[in-house]
């Protein structure tokens, strides 16, 4: 099975599990140290997530807020490499689909096609990269394409539409969709509209619509998905939990828990 | 093709969050109008003529050349309002902001000046004016910090990494990203994504347009060699581009040797010649590990203390164009210390950068130095440094 195959079906076990949208939450490789991280990649498996998004953390996030820069920050600090980041993955992705979300630079170091292989090598299905958009992106996406390793793209609030076609046609495994300006965190409320929001992105593109940044409550999540959403990604909430609680591991299977039940029923 | 550059040879482009793309794009379209429209030339000539201070004057620094051995002029880009090269983009800039109507302008600082430039672009156009800067920098450039103050810019403090210039780019950036609507950023040299590496060297080419007239008009010849210093290089950019097609002349863009290059403590990317990769935006010479994580650079000079740089600088380089060559803090610091006493001039300590390898590489027929900025801000580290020796 291809990464874009096991995708899709990342995204219809969610269905099966009675969830009205996938869950995918996202976890620092690395933080707060290798092992912890492996154990929580796995209690998300087993809490509910259908899918993952393992973050490589790189040295200047732009996209992220705080929690996550620290986050990132404190793994390289704790001397997390990429190869150890993707060992993790390796672990994870006996239960559920991996998505590995990387900075350009550390993917150019390596090399586009030796860094698709590893990914591919440690059983991961797809591949985000958030300073990578459209206009910079066709080496990449020939390179994931030829290895069924999906590339998926992000689309903004700030995206005109006919930009949003051309980068929903090009998208494979779902379409990020960033539901607000700004950087990842958590926030007090989601942007109004949602619903517009998410259609706009699903008319644009034939695979399925996950959305992310700010989406830090199970009643967030819940509205996500009301508003027609394939997918939900929840990030930073859940990495705060990862740094702050004494049992991290079992604090971020409560937390998956509880997205879950918001997105059921 | 577009309008703008996006590469220079392979190096350039726009490696940012898809957010700030539309913006990206509105930016360029602005420029490109604003740059071909005559009222928009005339605004921003008449700026830099009543109120910067240009034509900057090329000085023959006599004492100077006599101690290198060969003649060497100045370029006196510490005498332009505010005290460096910055000013010249800074409000070539804050007038495009005004045009695409956004009040608020984020930029970031490393050694302060274009700090100062911006709040000062931003009090005289009437423009809301923040200033990230990292807080090693705000140590060691405090009368910077009180003078932005003063001029009504609110100073935002970065406290990540090793709290200097790239940390203060990428505050700024994320700055951007979350208000990209209301705001336009002012990237304070030649770098990040397109179109700001060629409108930014578009901005700076002044110096060289006004330099080579200069050196044509008082010594009947072209310099054998242009030197200038190179952090991000937007000084240098600007007074190379105008000699480029002058292929007798030497252009060399001198880079921040730190505690030597085989300490891997500097901030000279260019000579360094590691792998190139993304920073802030832009493919381009940077400074980083094996697995791609950006390293430190480490300067005497905040405004060098940079691990990357300007896109169409590692095309010049790999061109064969121009070469760029390391000059360590030490000699840095004895070229600030020597053009003080021999010349009466305090350069910043990025320009002592290019007035030492001038001075400690001869022979050469004839060498036209960017002064970019005045040493002033530099004084009590640098005078400690010194007091040290």
């Amino acid at each position: 099975m291809t990464g874009i195959e096991r995708i899709a079906e990342g995204f219809e076990s969610a269905r099966a599990s009675g969830r009205r949208a996938a869950l995918m939450p996202y976890l620092m490789g690395g933080f707060p140290d290798l092992e912890t991280s492996r154990r929580i990649g796995i209690a998300y498996a087993a809490s509910g997530a259908d899918l993952v998004e393992l973050g490589v953390p790189f040295s200047d996030p732009l996209a992220d807020g705080p929690v996550i820069h620290a986050a990132g920050t404190a793994a390289l600090g704790a001397g997390a490499k990429l190869h150890d980041v993707l060992e993790v993955g390796r672990a994870i992705a006996d239960h559920i689909p991996v998505i590995v979300m990387c900075y350009a630079n550390p993917i150019i170091a390596r090399g586009l096609e030796r860094f698709a292989d590893e990914l591919i090598d440690a059983g991961a299905s797809g591949l985000i990269v958030p300073d990578l958009p459209l206009e910079e992106a066709p080496a990449a996406l020939g390179v994931c394409d030829e290895r069924g390793l999906a590339l998926v793209p992000l689309v903004a609030p700030t995206t005109p539409q006919e930009r949003l076609a051309r980068i929903g046609t090009q998208a494979r495994g779902f379409l990020y969709t960033v539901l607000l300006t700004g950087t990842t965190g958590e926030r007090a409320g989601l942007q109004d509209g949602l619903a517009g929001v998410v259609a706009r992105a699903a008319a644009s593109t034939s695979v399925p619509v996950a959305v992310g940044f700010g989406i830090s409550t199970p009643e967030q999540a819940a509205a996500a998905a009301a508003a027609g959403a394939d997918g939900v990604i929840v990030g930073s909430r859940l990495v705060r939990a990862a740094g702050e609680d004494e049992d991290p591991v079992a604090a971020v299977g409560d937390l998956v828990r509880a997205f879950s039940s918001g997105l059921t029923g | 093709m577009s309008a703008v550059e996006h590469r220079f040879g392979p190096y350039g482009g726009q490696y940012v969050p898809e957010t700030l793309m539309p913006a990206l794009a509105e930016l360029e379209e602005a420029w490109v109008c604003a740059r071909e429209d005559p009222g928009f030339r005339a605004e921003l000539e008449a700026l830099l003529r009543d109120y910067v201070g240009r034509p900057s004057p090329l000085y023959e620094a006599r004492r100077l050349s006599e101690a290198a051995g060969h003649p060497i002029y100045l370029k006196r880009e510490d005498l332009n309002h505010t005290g460096a090269h910055k000013i010249n983009n800074a409000l070539g800039q804050a007038i495009l902001a005004k045009r695409m109507g956004k009040r608020r302008i984020i930029a970031e600082t490393g050694a302060g000046m274009h700090g100062v430039a911006a709040a000062t672009a931003c009090a005289l156009l009437e423009l809301e004016c923040i200033v990230y800067m990292g807080t090693e920098d705000m140590r060691r450039q405090r009368p910077n910090v009180e003078r932005m103050g003063l001029l009504g810019a609110c100073v935002e403090p970065v406290e990540a990494g090793a709290r200097t210039l790239k940390e203060a780019v990428s505050a700024a950036i994320r700055d951007w990203v979350t208000n990209v609507e209301s705001t336009h950023y002012i990237i304070g040299s030649c770098v990040g994504p397109a179109p700001y590496p060629a409108m930014v060297r578009d901005l700076q080419r002044v110096i060289g347009d006004e330099a080579r007239a200069q050196i044509l008009e008082r010594t009947g010849r072209l310099p054998q060699r242009v030197l200038a210093c190179v952090g991000g290089g937007s000084n240098s950019i600007g007074m190379f581009i105008p000699f480029v097609a002058d292929v007798e002349v030497e252009l060399i863009g001198v880079e921040a040797g730190g505690e030597g290059l085989q300490t891997g403590r500097h901030g000279a990317p260019l000579t360094a010649a590691g792998l190139p990769g993304v920073l802030h935006g832009a493919f381009s010479a940077i400074m980083q590990d094996e697995d791609g994580q950006i390293l430190e650079a480490h300067s005497i000079s905040a405004g060098l203390d940079y691990p990357g740089t300007g896109p169409e600088h590692a095309w010049l380089r790999d061109s064969g164009r121009a070469r760029y060559v390391p000059v360590t803090d030490g000699e840095a610091l004895e070229a600030f210390a020597m053009t003080a006493r021999l010349e009466g001039i305090i350069p910043a300590l990025e320009s002592a950068h290019a007035v030492a390898w001038a001075v400690a590489s001869g022979p050469s027929e004839l060498d036209l130095v960017c002064l970019s900025g005045r040493g002033d801000k530099d004084l009590v580290e640098a005078l400690e440094l010194l007091g040290r020796k």
